[in-house]
């Protein structure tokens, strides 16, 4: 049976797209270096619209009123500008009311855009310019370590990784936070109020990366204007080994936090990239593997969820699970040395 | 033997859901069809494969395994038709509900009435209502766009106008959805459904030809203000749902062209199934198909003279799980657990669960939030659909669930449930069925994909349900009464055809049951105590022939609605007891 892969590796051939939500300009050229904060692709775009009925306000049929529509497609107006004025000794007249661009004229109406805004998008990851997507954004290509979470806040930033976390299951507090962490990424194992999410954005810290987010905090952690990752789930988790082992072998070092939604069609996950020297010899990532003994494992449910371990051997046809369910099944060992039974369903590699 | 079975064409069905893909084969075993076995895999419509041919075609491998039979060729392709070598299967037909749930814009004239027909037509398929715009809107056009704008839907419903009534107000409504669809990038405008005045359909197609990514019509849902008719528009809106998905989920145009455009969207199929056996039954009593699953909650019920077709993608058990806390509480949902679990863990489940939706309950703890979460689900999606049922539906009291005869319940919530008992149980306290009905278990998860058959051989559907493919659990018994706890509310006696008998004396609060095999029947007599309803009228009793089943005859005495007791240890104490009773641990 097929396997997924949540990506905790310490050095791989790392490609990411980065795409703009809408269609905009690329600013970077094939093989150019980037940093992750640099803008690699622009785009505008309008929040609002204004309809102005010519017709109506002039009390004409629409077919007049097209004749009497002065502005053009795509023109920008100022506020105030005049786009149709009727006839007479003191003619009624219909004025802009917000500066903006018209986008459709016709049956006597006009439809302009206003309000623009722009969209910026930002590399991401520090690396190389490996494809250009035209009207949409990059492909970069980096090699380093990479550590894929399950939840984001859909920010993106870069700093100097610290480790504020005595181990796994450490609790980040807003006591813990001071100036001397300002444009740090931390690695903060739990935070369970919301007073810690406010202080770190207070200093401002570069980035969270937390064992595990309360649903009660999302809505808090959304609005934060720093990003925000959980590595394991929601409520009380301690962070998988692999993950805690690989980043606080890596403090001081830069690190990109790029705290995507998760989105299980697009394959989009939230992650932390940590740029390593660029080596011809850096393995290309699998996005799936076949289970088998030997591979390491993380649990995605209970018994022992989040927990590490290797296949000891995958058990032949339907197992009866402890909770009476029936599945194909495996024998892992977990890193604390007990053995479980586990539904090959609750598993994904580690790699 | 029917005629139509001279050919004797095998046919395979894939159900292609949100967590798991199956490959079904019928085939004609001693001149009748069969259900013959089923291959799984789970299914890859997520990353990294993002194409659900893969999943179909791991299912189909599976299945050969179990068969001993070459399904597909080399270059992994279905055969058909079957070769003289025996590879191959005559016919493919495809169920399919992965995919994310389809964002739809209903507008309509007004809100009680073409309003209303809009959002019965939606829920017939896998969407979410993201924008509503109707005659008493009070936003201007341009706010509607930038709302049509913001929701970035998928589909956009429109109804409204009798036939040859109303046309000016339409057209002004319209106005927003053409231009908001223009102003999208043309590959994200949504499809478009008119299923209103049909003297309009010439001024739409003028008025939104070429703006959305395609317009369909079919006849007025509403021809007058009196009369609902949704059916021909809820075929429409299946094909749509269809090429929905081959827009957003690769794999869906190949399986749509291996089964010879026999896709059709799971809740829908099994929709038509329901219409077809309420035609065949024609029973006083209505007949109800519940279905919950990863993609949603599907509640299909045929009376006499209507069908109803409810999928609520947001009481489905995957992606949206954290969603339902919109619709409810977790105490609400606690109420259903047979252990103590506070609602913390309760949230945190329902948002991990959310991340995992194929995982599956491999601990105690797990399996009872799953089936708490399950029953709340299933209860919520009863509750909404009744709001569509007929008000002339045959019912002991209008605020409980109709009369249902029989009761067909499947998808992966009870699947996962390790016996019949538990399913049983999870039923009854969702749907809260009253009189007396029969509960059958489609284990096999095969009604839709009967329903889908049923576009390519009608004798196939009919032969596999008189087959024993169903797992029937029994006739159940559910008093309408009032009583406190322990009073004694009917006395039954079942005799058996070799004539011996076997009685109990129902206490309400409790769920007792009388030993009758499948395939056995007998004769049951009830006799009502304290004005107990059982479906003839308040304290009359009755006496009627009775199929059995895996748990025999169940008397379910807690009454209706079902009132749990507010304390906890209590109530878990009596969870335990009736499961226990109904074959459980």
């Amino acid at each position: 049976m097929q396997a997924p892969v949540n990506h905790i590796i310490g050095f791989a051939n790392i490609i990411r797209e980065r795409l703009l939500p809408v269609k905009g300009d690329t600013l970077v050229r094939l093989n150019q270096k980037v940093s992750s904060n640099d803008v690699v692709a622009e785009a505008h775009f309008a929040r609002e619209h204004v309809l102005l009925d010519v017709a109506r306000i002039l009390r004409v049929n629409p077919n007049t009123a097209d004749k009497l529509i002065k502005c053009k497609m795509d023109e920008r107006l100022a506020t105030g500008a005049e786009i149709a004025s009727g006839k007479g000794l003191f003619p009624r007249r219909v004025t802009v009311p917000r500066e903006g661009r018209v986008v459709i004229i016709g049956g006597g109406q006009v439809l302009m855009e206003v309000g623009e805004s722009k969209i910026e998008l930002r590399a991401g990851i520090p690396g190389t310019v490996l494809g250009i997507v035209p009207d949409r954004g990059v492909v970069i290509q980096t090699t380093g370590a990479l550590i894929q979470g399950v939840w984001g806040n859909g920010r993106i930033d870069a700093g100097q990784l610290v480790n504020l976390s005595e181990g796994p299951e450490g609790v980040l507090t807003s006591a813990r936070l001071d100036v001397s962490l300002r444009g740090a990424v931390i690695l903060g194992g739990m935070v369970k109020d919301a007073e810690t999410l406010k202080v770190a954005g207070e200093l401002p810290v570069r980035g969270l990366i937390l064992s595990s987010i309360y649903p009660s905090l999302i809505q808090q952690a959304r609005e934060m204007r720093y990003p925000i990752v959980a590595i394991d789930g929601f409520g009380p988790m301690p962070m998988n080994s692999a993950a805690y082992k690989l980043l606080s072998t890596n403090v001081k070092r830069d690190v990109t936090i790029n705290a995507e939604p998760y989105d299980r069609y697009t394959g989009s996950r939230p992650e932390i990239i940590i740029p390593l020297p660029i080596s011809s010899e850096a393995p290309d990532l699998h996005e799936m593997e076949t289970f088998a003994p030997g591979l390491q494992v993380r649990m995605r449910r209970p018994p022992a969820l989040g927990m590490i371990g290797s296949i000891v051997s995958i058990k032949p046809g339907l197992t009866v699970l402890f909770s009476g369910l029936r599945a194909r099944a495996a024998e892992v060992k977990l890193e604390n040395g007990e053995t479980v039974v586990a539904p090959l369903v609750n598993l994904e590699v580690v790699g | 033997m029917p005629s139509s079975l001279v050919d004797g064409n095998s046919l395979l069905a894939l159900d292609v859901g949100a967590a798991s893909t199956r490959a079904v084969l019928f085939d004609v075993v001693e001149g009748e069809y069969r259900f013959v076995a089923s291959g799984n895999a789970p299914s890859t419509v997520e990353a990294p494969f993002k194409d659900v041919s893969e999943g179909a075609r791991n299912a189909i491998e599976n299945l050969q395994a179990i068969l001993g039979k070459t399904l597909l060729d080399n270059s992994r392709n279905l055969i058909t038709p079957s070769q003289s070598n025996g590879t191959g299967v005559d016919a493919l037909v495809v169920n399919l509900s992965a995919g994310p749930t389809i964002r739809t814009v209903i507008v309509g004239l007004l809100k009680d009435v073409s309003l209303e027909s809009a959002r019965r037509l939606a829920e017939s398929t896998y969407a979410r209502i993201v924008e509503t715009i109707g005659m008493s809107d009070p936003r201007k056009p341009e706010q509607q766009i930038d709302a049509i704008l913001r929701a970035k839907p998928d589909l956009v419903v429109i109804t409204g106008g009798t036939d040859g009534g109303a046309s000016r107000s339409i057209q002004k409504l319209l106005e927003p959805v053409g231009l908001a669809s223009f102003l999208m990038p043309e590959e994200k405008r949504p499809m478009v459904l008119f299923a209103g005045n049909e003297k309009l359909q010439t001024s739409i197609k003028n008025l939104l030809e070429g703006q959305t990514a395609s317009l369909h019509f079919s006849p007025n849902v509403r021809p007058s203000l009196e009369t609902e008719d949704l059916d021909p528009a809820q075929s429409e809106l299946a094909h749509m749902y269809v090429d929905i998905r081959k827009r957003q989920i690769q794999g869906v145009d190949l399986l749509n062209i291996w089964s010879g455009g026999h896709v059709l969207p799971t809740g829908y199929a099994t929709g038509r199934m329901v219409r077809f056996l309420a035609k065949i039954y024609a029973s006083s009593k209505g007949i109800l198909s519940v279905d919950i699953g990863a993609s949603a909650s599907i509640i299909a019920a045929g009376f006499q003279d209507k069908s109803t077709l409810n999928i609520y993608p947001q009481f489905g058990l995957g992606e949206n799980l954290p969603g339902l806390l919109h619709y409810t509480t977790l105490e609400d949902i606690l109420r259903w657990s047979v252990l103590d679990i506070s609602a913390g863990v309760l949230r945190d489940y329902l948002y991990q669960k959310s991340l995992y939706p194929s995982a599956l309950a491999a601990t105690k703890e797990d399996l009872a939030m799953s089936h708490a979460v399950a029953r709340q689900a299933l209860y919520l999606a009863m509750q909404s659909a009744r709001r569509d049922f007929p008000p002339k539906a045959a019912n002991i009291k209008s605020n409980l669930t109709p009369l249902f005869e029989p009761i067909l319940a499947g998808g992966g919530a009870l699947s996962d449930a390790s016996r019949p008992g538990q399913a049983l149980l999870l039923l009854l306290d969702a749907l809260q069925p009253v009189g007396v009905t029969t509960i059958i278990l489609d284990q096999n998860n095969l009604l839709p994909l009967l329903g889908a058959a049923a576009s390519q051989n009608n004798i196939l559907p009919v032969q596999v349900l008189e087959s024993g493919a169903f797992l029937s659990v029994g006739t159940v018994v559910s008093p309408v009464v009032d009583a406190n706890y322990g009073t004694p509310v009917l006395r039954a006696k079942l005799i058996y055809t070799n004539g011996s008998e076997a009685r109990i004396d129902l206490k309400y609060g409790s769920i007792e049951t009388l030993p009758l095999s499948s395939g056995e029947t007998g004769t049951l007599e009830i006799q009502t105590l304290r004005g107990a309803d059982i479906g003839f009228g308040p304290g009359r009793n009755g006496k009627f022939p009775v199929g059995g089943g895996a748990l025999g005859v169940v008397f379910d005495g807690r009454g209706r609605p079902l009132n749990l007791p507010a304390d906890g240890v209590r109530r878990r104490e009596l969870i335990k007891k009736w499961s226990w009773t109904l074959g459980g641990e």
